[in-house]
């Protein structure tokens, strides 16, 4: 296949229209229908500018301007993968790759999209709304593969991890990967999703999610985000929480140039929980934008988000958080807070948390607070004999610890202490407790 | 006198609970033709005697107007207007001598509020009433009165005087300051600024002027009490003020309307500049016809309100409890321009029945250790709809600024709405930004307690609402504080049951 012609809205849709015949699911009705519906809706949209409401702290007129191919990848690359610990599913530029997943023995269903897609009729596309959400139509017309995991009423499955490599390429590869993740009533998993690339590598990584968690499931969902420093990684998660379930999602924003964390929460059913918590850690040249929306769609539901964001060098936060509380969703308690801390006179945060409330009988609030180190706290520490490089490394970690601290689930909390460790090393400051 | 030939008290308000400032005066008016264009344009600076700069102005206002598309982002849902459908100029054909004779409804609107005798008769700048500033521990208000088009009248013009205060109508400094009007009309709302700016740039008929020397603290209350009185007209009025440096002035705003099954435009623009060290205190008791129980008719209150904290440690405080409007769109915000400058935004939004308001501040840090407070209270009942809608914007060079917002949203009854939509950009290390939100119903246990003590289900609400809008009523001058108690306990009428 060859590399797209040109850049922007035209060339993705120029590869669809090309690429129509030899795309997965291509002889099914139902798939070559939401395909064109995708293609309907960016066609429409375009890659959104600031001028639209949920882009206005983030521009893609890098994304807009890059120019993407397809991704070529041979199955005998070379890939320094540490051997398997557990069950984990591996995708390489997009692409499922049995030889280096391990997935023997589960008691639950996992399997990759282009071989599952004609058994998924009922479920692929059921969560997105391409009208409204651009990347996710772009994501629906040129998806290709992807995870989908059915967990079975009533079963724990424990740790599944969700891997995702970009190759070396002089192609600067584009890819649109679907997940569709199903827990059955009272079931349970845990999602540890790494996403990882070259750091010199240009490239797009654009995975859209679908979850439902049902009565009383519990899906925890740790995503660590460590894309190559060249990297656009825009993402949308859409999950749908039904009665007394629970969806827990940790977010890890550390790699990529320019970074989208999208994650849309419906809370479905009464006593339904959703937590969604976060750290963006960011250094010079970097733009993270995470943006949530939470609805409140059943009483007696609650949900809670705390947001972190370490901004150094001259990097941009972003954090949009929007609760929605319909008429319906009567007892509803939402609580969210998002903090930033400048580490340089050159970092920018924007933050807009956001409360739309139609039921009276509500606990809801939201904060959110911009700072830098606080001197005295430095002062503190540096007349205990602590250097000032470390003193601030301490009072950074302590400032995320709160974010880290509520993740359930501990072998996300692991593997997000261990990726903070990581980006504080490539960030020249010694870890911060240890080494005091 | 002439004016006020037959005044007709068309609404029986007291007994059905509504709108109690309904009434409509009957006077002899003229009119420009309806309709807006260029002709309209100058018929309206003609008849303000107008010099050609100002013009000028109001054209090339009124040419970018026409490239401007109607804004959709705030959370408000009205019927396209048709402003070609309305009058844009209406004033008494006679002009009247003084306050107290031209506007009898003013004093029968302090009175319906309930406040003493002898407070009208300051209010309403009765000569004599309240000569000397310490009379009953209290300062005496000067009233500027803007009838549907026109200021009708300004008192304690010579008492101001005496301190080089200029206090009048704007179409009168245009004659007899135009340096000052022509220096500072759009140096903070451009004539491009939005929509509605522009529409008023061009189209503007009164409204106050104040400027205050060098060194003046203002020995009183300034006052504009604004009226739309005939139908089909819009209210385009324009205040400017100005506190020279050092300088000290607090003003306050008090709107009514006749009720009308008709929606009626609003579209004022506020300007207020602060010098080195002045202070300028501005509060705000909007009361314009907020349309009936089904929603019908109501005054759509779109307003650019804007200090520019000039100076080196001036300060602006913007105070406003809005209560009335079928809409509200209204952003007072504040260019902390001079360093070590100040901005406050204490706000109260009512919105009950259909009521629409979308309402909130803008903070610009620019100048070093700038500092705003944000305190907002907004309370829905009925099927109102109420957004708090603010901006916080801390520039690179603002070093140390610092902002602390909070905004309290009270429901009464599941079919209305309280949204926050807050703003925080920050490029400034140093700069601290604090935001804090909470929305919440009335508490039951709050309630049991007050009808346990024997308060009326009603009275226990006003006690609640007075209470959780304190921190907000407290920044109003005491006179305008008795009004807003007595209008948020009017507003919330049968919302509770």
């Amino acid at each position: 296949m060859t590399a797209m012609n040109g850049t922007g809205p035209a060339a993705f849709l120029g590869r669809h229209e090309g690429l129509r015949g030899r795309l997965p699911g291509a002889s099914l009705p139902w798939v070559e229908a939401l395909r064109d519906r995708s293609a309907a809706a960016f066609r429409a949209q375009g890659f959104p500018t600031r001028r639209v409401e949920a882009w206005k702290y983030t521009d893609l007129a890098a994304v807009n301007a890059s120019v993407f191919g397809e991704p070529l990848t041979g199955v005998d690359d070379a890939l320094a993968l540490p051997p398997a610990t557990g069950p984990r599913a591996v995708f390489i530029d997009g692409r499922f790759r049995a030889d280096l997943s391990n997935l023997e023995g589960l008691s639950y269903t996992v399997e990759n999209l282009a071989w599952a897609l004609p058994t998924l009729e009922a479920r692929l596309g059921a969560l997105v709304r391409p009208e409204e959400q651009a990347l996710a139509a772009l994501n629906g017309m040129l998806f290709e593969d992807g995870l989908v995991v059915s967990v079975p009423e009533g079963v724990a499955a424990g740790v599944l991890h969700l891997v995702s490599f970009a190759t070396e390429s002089e192609r600067a590869p584009a890819f649109h990967p679907r997940h569709l993740v199903r827990l059955g009533a009272g079931a349970s998993l845990t999602l540890i999703e790494t996403a990882a690339g070259p750091v010199r590598a240009r490239y797009l990584h654009n995975p859209v999610f679908e979850i439902e968690v049902a009565a009383g499931a519990r899906m925890n969902h740790g995503r660590l985000q460590q894309e190559g420093r060249e990297a656009f990684f825009l993402s949308t998660v859409y999950a749908r929480v039904q009665e007394g379930g629970t969806y827990d999602n940790f977010t890890l924003n550390a790699g990529s140039r320019l970074a989208r964390n999208e994650i849309h929460v419906a809370l479905c059913g009464p006593k339904a929980e959703c937590h969604m918590n976060g750290v963006q850690l960011l250094a010079d040249g970097q733009h993270a934008d995470t943006t949530t929306a939470l609805d409140h769609a059943a009483p007696d539901c609650s949900s809670r988000q705390t947001y972190k964001t370490v901004l150094s060098g001259k990097s941009r936060g972003v954090f949009q958080g929007k609760i929605l509380v319909r008429q319906v969703a009567q007892k509803t308690d939402g609580y969210q807070m998002n903090q930033a801390l400048l580490l340089s006179p050159e970092a920018e945060i924007d933050s807009k948390p956001q409360l739309e409330i139609y039921a009276d009988d509500v606990k809801c609030s939201h904060g959110a607070t911009v700072g830098e180190l606080d001197a005295e706290q430095i002062f503190f520490l540096r007349s205990r004999g602590i250097p000032a490089e470390q003193a601030k490394a301490i009072l950074v970690e302590a400032f995320l610890t709160e974010a880290v601290d509520a993740v359930a689930d501990e072998h996300i909390r692991e593997a997000l202490s261990g990726a903070v460790a990581g980006w504080w090393q490539r960030q020249g400051i010694q870890g911060g407790i240890e080494a005091a | 006198m002439a004016a006020v030939t037959e005044t007709i008290e068309a609404v029986q308000a007291v007994n059905d609970g509504g709108y109690k400032w309904g009434f409509e005066t009957d006077i002899e008016m003229d009119f420009a033709p309806k309709g807006l264009n260029e002709d309209i344009v100058r018929f309206i600076s003609a008849k303000k005697k107008e010099p050609a700069w100002l013009l000028e102005w109001r054209l090339k206002a009124y040419r970018h107007w026409l490239t401007m598309e109607v804004p959709h982002w705030a959370a408000v849902k009205h019927p396209p207007i048709d402003f070609q459908d309305a009058y844009y100029y209406a004033a008494p054909k006679q002009g009247p001598k003084s306050l107290d004779e031209v506007d009898p409804e003013l004093l029968k609107t302090y009175a319906k509020l309930g406040i003493p005798l002898k407070e009208q008769a300051i209010l309403a700048g009765v000569e004599g009433a309240g000569d000397s500033p310490s009379e009953g521990g209290r300062m005496p208000i000067a009233v500027d009165a803007v009838f549907d088009s026109v200021s009708v009248a300004t008192s304690y013009k010579e008492r101001l005087a005496k301190d080089g205060i200029v206090f009048c109508a704007i179409s009168e400094a245009v004659q007899t300051h135009p340096e000052l009007v022509q220096q500072y009309l759009g140096s903070v709302v451009p004539q491009g600024d939005n929509y509605y700016a522009a529409l008023n740039s061009a189209v503007f008929t009164d409204g106050s002027f104040v400027y205050i020397p060098k060194g003046v603290k203002c020995p009183m209350e300034l006052s504009t009490y604004f009226r739309i009185n005939a139908k089909s007209t819009g209210q385009f009025e324009r205040t400017l003020i100005i506190a020279d440096e050092g300088s000290k002035v607090s003003y306050l705003e008090g709107c009514t309307a006749p009720m009308r099954d008709e929606n009626q435009l609003h579209a004022a623009v506020v300007e207020l500049v602060a010098l080195d060290d002045a202070s300028i205190k501005y509060s705000t008791v909007q009361n314009w016809y907020p349309g009936d129980a089904e929603g019908k008719g109501g005054i759509y209150n779109f307003v650019t309100k804007r200090a520019a904290c000039r100076g080196k440690r001036s300060k602006v405080s913007w105070t406003q409890v809005e209560t009335g409007s079928a809409i509200t769109w209204k952003y007072p915000s504040c260019l902390l321009i001079g360093d070590d400058s100040v901005g406050e935004f204490y706000s109260v939004a009512i919105t009950n029945n259909h009521q629409q308001a979308d309402t909130g501040t803008k903070m610009f840090h620019i100048g070093q250790r700038t500092r705003s407070t944000i305190v907002s209270k907004g309370i829905s009942a009925g099927f109102g709809q109420n957004t708090y809608r603010g901006l916080v914007k801390i520039s690179p060079k603002a070093a140390g600024a610092r902002n602390f917002t909070q905004c309290d949203s009270l429901l009464i009854g599941d079919q209305c709405g309280a949204h926050t939509v807050p703003y925080i950009e920050n490029r400034c290390m140093t700069a601290k930004v604090e935001h804090e939100a909470t929305t919440s119903r009335i508490a039951e246990d709050q309630l049991f307690y007050c009808r346990s003590r024997g308060l009326t289900q009603e009275d226990a609400v006003g006690m609640i609402v007075n209470g959780f809008c304190r921190e907000v009523l407290k920044e109003l001058p005491m006179e305008f504080a008795v009004e807003a108690q007595k209008l948020l306990q009017i507003s919330l009428e049968g919302s509770v049951g």
